[in-house]
C-alpha cells in the first residue's frame, strides 16, 4: 500500500464494507445538501465514486485548552461504523487522544507528519489557546501553545477550529478570561481557517468540510465568522421541531411544568436558538434523531455564537430577528381605544379653564371698558376744572363743581 | 346721491367678482356632473380569492421584507403580530369568525387602489396620487404636510399614520411598485402558496373572477365580484363566500366618495349662488354694524369733546 492511497482502496483494504462506505455518503448527503459542491451530485452513489477516487487526506489534530468533547463527539457515533469510517477516510496522522504513542516517541510522530506531508495536511484544532503572560499557561512538549500552534499551522494546507473553543477561545475565554484564551484565527495568519464552533460541533461538519476540500480542492462558502454556511447560515429557531409552539404562543415557563412536558417551545427557559446559527435542529448527534439539546426538552445555549455562550444569561431570552406572523388572527375590526378616566378628566380640567379664563377676560374687559368711560367723563371734569381755574371763582364752592 | 369714485369701486367688486366666479365655475360644475372615473390605461390590481386563502400569512411576512419595514413585534415582542393595518404594516390576514358556528373567512387588507382615491381627492397638496397609467396610488414624502386627511376621507381606512417620530410618514399598500419596476410582482402575490391572492391587469383579473364565479356557481357571495363597480370601481378585486361587509369591506354603492361629495360640493358652488348670498348677508352685517359703531363714537365725542380712540 502506497504512503498515500486513495480512499477507495484503502478502505477496500481495512475490510470496510462497500455499503457502509455508501451509507456514509449518503448521511453526508442529508447532512450538507446543499452549500457544498461536493454534494451538488445528486445520487449518492456518484459521492462516493468522487470521494473514492481522492487521496486520503492527511490530518494533524492538536488539543490544547479544550475538554476533549469534540473527539468524543467524533467516537461517540452510536454506529460503530461511523468513528471507523471517519477515521479511515482521513489519514489522522496525529491525534493526543487516540494515537497509542506518548512522549517523544508522540513528538517525534508529531515532526515526522509535519516534514511527510509539509503544505498538504489539514490542520484541525481543538481547544483554545492562551496567549496572557506569553502563553505559559499550556506547554506542549516543553512549547507553549501559541508556538506550537504557529509551527504547525505555517506548513498546512488549511486550518479548520473543531468546536467553539478553538473557533472564538469558548468556555476558557469567559470572563475573566485568565489564560488570555483566543480561537486560531486570532494567531494563525496567511491560511484558509474554517471555523467550525459548536460544543461540540457535529462531527459530519468536520467530515463535509475535509472532503470537500480534498475532492474538490477548496474551501466551501463562509459566513463572516468563517464558519461554512452549509452548516450555519440559518438559525436554528428556523428549522425547530417545536417552532409551530412558538408561533401559536405556547412556552414553557419552568422546567417540567406542563408546557415542559408537552413539549411547548423553550424560547422563555432562555433558549438561544432565535440567534443561534447551526444544523442542530436538522441534523442530531450520534445518528438518534431528537438527541440535541432542544429535542431533549433543554433550551439552546447558543454555543456556535461567540456573544451568546459564556456571554449571556443561562435563562436569558434573546431577541427575535424578522419576527414572522403568529397563528392567530386579528378580528374584522379591532376595538377603538375607549376613553380612560384620567384622559377625560385631564381634557375636561382644560376645558373648563379655557372656559373658566375666557369668562373672566370678558369680565375684566367690561370693567375696563367701564373704567375707560370713567375716565373720560373724569378727564372731561378735570378739563372743565381747567377752564375754571384759570377763570377767577366767583362765589361756587368746589362741592358743587364736582356734582 | 353722488356717485363717489369710491362707491364705484366698491359696487363693481361687490356684483362683477361674484358674478365673473358664477360663471366660470358654475359652468365646470356642470361639466363635473356628467364626467365618468377615468380607468388607467394598464391598470394593475390584485385579486384575492377569500375561499381560497388558507390564512398561512406568508403575505404579511413577504409583504415586510419586500418594503423593507421593519416586522410590527409591538405585540409581544416575539412576533409580528398587528392587530390592524398601521403605520409599518401595508398588508394583513384577518379572521372573520361568527360565534353562531358560520363559515368563517380569512381577508387580506390591503390598499384597494381605487379607480377614483379618496386619499387622494382629500389630501391637499397631492401627496397621494393616482398614477395615470398603472393606476397605483402612491405617496410622496416630500409633499405630505401630515394633515391626516387622507387617513380620514378613505372609506376602507387603509392610509395609516405614523403617530410616533419627528417626520411622520403615511403608510399604504403601493403595489410594491419598486418590485413592479424590476419586473418582479408584488411580494404578498410572490409567496402565496394557493394563489388566493394574484397580481395582473385589472382586466384581466376581472375576468378571472367572473369565470370563476361562473364555474362554481352558489360558491361565492352574490356571484359578484367586489370592486367591479363598488366605490367607482376598485383595482383591488374580492372573491368571497360570506358577505363583503363581514370582511370590513363596506356596501358604499357604484358611486365614488369623492364623487359623492363633490356632487354636493358642486351645488353649493354652482352659479356661485350661496357664496355670493352669504357675502351680500356678511356685507350687510358689517355695514350695520359699522354704522351702529360710528354712531356711537359720535354720540361719545359729542359728550365728551374727545375723539373715539377705536
Amino acid at each position: 500500500m502506497s504512503k498515500h492511497p486513495t480512499i477507495a482502496e484503502h478502505l477496500e483494504a481495512s475490510g470496510v464494507s462497500r455499503r457502509s462506505f455508501v451509507q456514509l455518503c449518503g448521511v453526508l448527503l442529508a447532512t450538507a445538501p446543499v452549500g457544498l459542491s461536493l454534494t451538488k451530485d445528486k445520487s449518492v452513489s456518484q459521492i462516493a465514486q468522487a470521494i473514492g477516487k481522492t487521496k486520503r487526506p492527511s490530518v494533524i489534530w492538536l488539543h490544547f485548552q479544550d475538554c476533549t468533547g469534540c473527539t468524543e463527539t467524533l467516537l461517540r457515533t452510536s454506529a460503530p461504523d461511523v468513528a471507523h469510517l471517519i477515521l479511515d477516510v482521513i489519514s489522522l496522522d496525529y491525534h493526543e487522544t487516540l494515537m497509542a504513542a506518548s512522549g517523544a516517541q508522540a513528538e517525534a510522530a508529531l515532526q515526522s507528519a509535519i516534514t511527510a506531508n509539509a503544505g498538504q495536511y489539514v490542520l484541525v484544532v481543538e481547544g483554545s489557546i492562551p496567549t496572557r503572560d506569553n502563553g505559559v499557561y499550556m506547554e506542549l512538549a516543553s512549547k507553549p501553545a501559541l508556538q506550537v500552534v504557529t509551527e504547525v499551522a505555517s506548513k498546512a494546507a488549511a486550518v479548520i477550529a473543531m468546536g467553539s473553543c478553538a473557533s472564538w477561545g469558548g468556555v476558557g475565554s469567559a470572563d475573566p478570561n485568565p489564560t488570555g484564551a483566543v480561537g486560531v484565527d486570532s494567531i494563525v495568519t496567511g491560511k484558509p481557517i474554517v471555523n467550525l464552533p459548536g460544543c461540540p460541533p457535529n462531527p459530519y461538519n468536520l467530515l463535509a468540510l475535509v472532503l470537500e476540500y480534498v475532492t474538490m480542492g477548496k474551501l466551501p462558502e463562509l459566513d463572516e465568522f468563517r464558519r461554512p454556511k452549509f452548516a450555519y447560515e440559518r438559525v436554528i429557531h428556523e428549522n425547530c421541531p417545536r417552532r409551530a409552539h412558538f408561533d401559536a404562543g405556547r412556552f414553557a415557563t419552568s422546567f417540567g411544568d406542563e408546557g415542559h412536558r408537552k413539549g411547548w417551545c423553550l424560547y422563555k427557559l432562555g433558549c438561544k436558538g432565535p440567534v443561534t446559527h447551526a444544523a442542530c435542529s436538522t441534523r442530531h448527534f450520534n445518528e438518534i434523531p431528537g438527541v440535541w439539546p432542544i429535542g431533549c426538552g433543554i433550551p439552546c445555549a447558543g454555543c456556535t455564537e461567540k456573544g451568546v455562550l459564556w456571554r449571556m444569561g443561562t435563562f436569558e431570552t434573546v431577541p427575535i430577528h424578522l419576527a414572522t406572523p403568529p397563528d392567530t388572527y386579528p378580528p374584522i375590526y379591532t376595538a377603538a381605544g375607549g376613553v380612560k378616566v384620567g384622559a377625560a378628566a385631564l381634557v375636561g380640567a382644560i376645558a373648563g379653564a379655557v372656559g373658566g379664563a375666557t369668562w373672566v377676560a370678558s369680565q375684566r374687559f367690561e370693567s375696563s371698558r367701564e373704567a375707560g368711560v370713567e375716565r373720560i367723563t373724569t378727564d372731561r371734569a378735570y378739563a372743565e376744572k381747567l377752564k375754571s381755574t384759570s377763570e377767577p371763582q366767583v362765589g361756587k364752592s368746589s362741592d358743587e363743581r364736582e356734582n | 346721491m353722488a356717485i363717489t369714485r369710491r362707491a364705484l369701486i366698491s359696487n363693481v367688486a361687490k356684483v362683477g367678482v361674484p358674478a365673473a366666479l358664477a360663471v366660470t365655475v358654475g359652468t365646470d360644475a356642470l361639466h363635473a356632473e356628467t364626467e365618468s372615473v377615468p380607468i388607467p390605461s394598464i391598470a394593475v390590481g390584485l385579486l384575492y380569492d377569500a375561499s381560497i386563502c388558507i390564512g398561512c400569512k406568508a403575505c404579511v411576512a413577504a409583504c415586510a421584507e419586500a418594503n423593507d419595514t421593519a416586522p410590527d413585534i409591538r405585540g409581544d415582542g416575539l412576533h409580528q403580530a398587528p392587530s390592524d393595518l398601521n403605520d409599518v404594516t401595508r398588508n394583513i390576514i384577518k379572521l372573520y369568525k361568527p360565534d353562531d358556528g358560520s363559515p368563517s373567512s380569512f381577508v387580506k387588507r390591503q390598499c384597494m387602489q381605487c379607480l377614483d382615491p379618496a386619499c387622494a381627492a382629500g389630501c391637499p397638496f397631492q401627496a397621494l396620487h393616482k398614477d395615470p397609467e398603472t393606476g397605483i396610488v402612491t405617496w410622496t414624502e416630500n409633499k405630505c404636510i401630515g394633515c391626516r386627511y387622507c387617513t380620514i376621507t378613505c372609506p376602507y381606512h387603509i392610509p395609516r399614520f405614523q403617530w410616533q417620530g419627528y417626520n411622520p410618514r403615511v403608510t399604504k399598500c403601493e403595489l410594491c411598485s419598486q418590485r413592479l419596476e424590476k419586473g418582479l410582482q408584488p411580494g404578498c402575490t410572490s409567496v402565496c402558496p394557493t394563489g388566493a391572492v394574484i397580481f395582473g391587469p385589472r382586466t384581466v383579473l376581472l375576468a378571472e373572477a367572473k369565470q370563476r364565479i361562473k364555474n362554481n356557481p352558489g360558491r361565492y357571495y352574490q356571484e359578484r365580484v367586489y370592486g367591479e363597480y363598488d366605490n367607482g370601481g376598485t383595482q383591488a378585486l374580492y372573491l368571497s363566500r360570506v358577505p363583503f361587509a363581514k370582511l370590513g369591506l363596506p356596501e358604499l354603492g357604484p358611486e365614488s366618495v369623492p364623487a359623492r361629495t363633490l356632487r354636493w360640493q358642486r351645488r353649493l358652488y354652482q352659479y356661485f349662488a350661496l357664496p355670493a348670498v352669504l357675502y351680500v348677508g356678511l356685507v350687510q352685517v358689517i355695514r350695520k354694524s359699522l354704522a351702529g359703531h360710528e354712531q356711537e363714537a359720535h354720540q361719545r365725542e359729542k359728550e365728551t369733546g374727545l375723539r373715539a380712540q377705536l
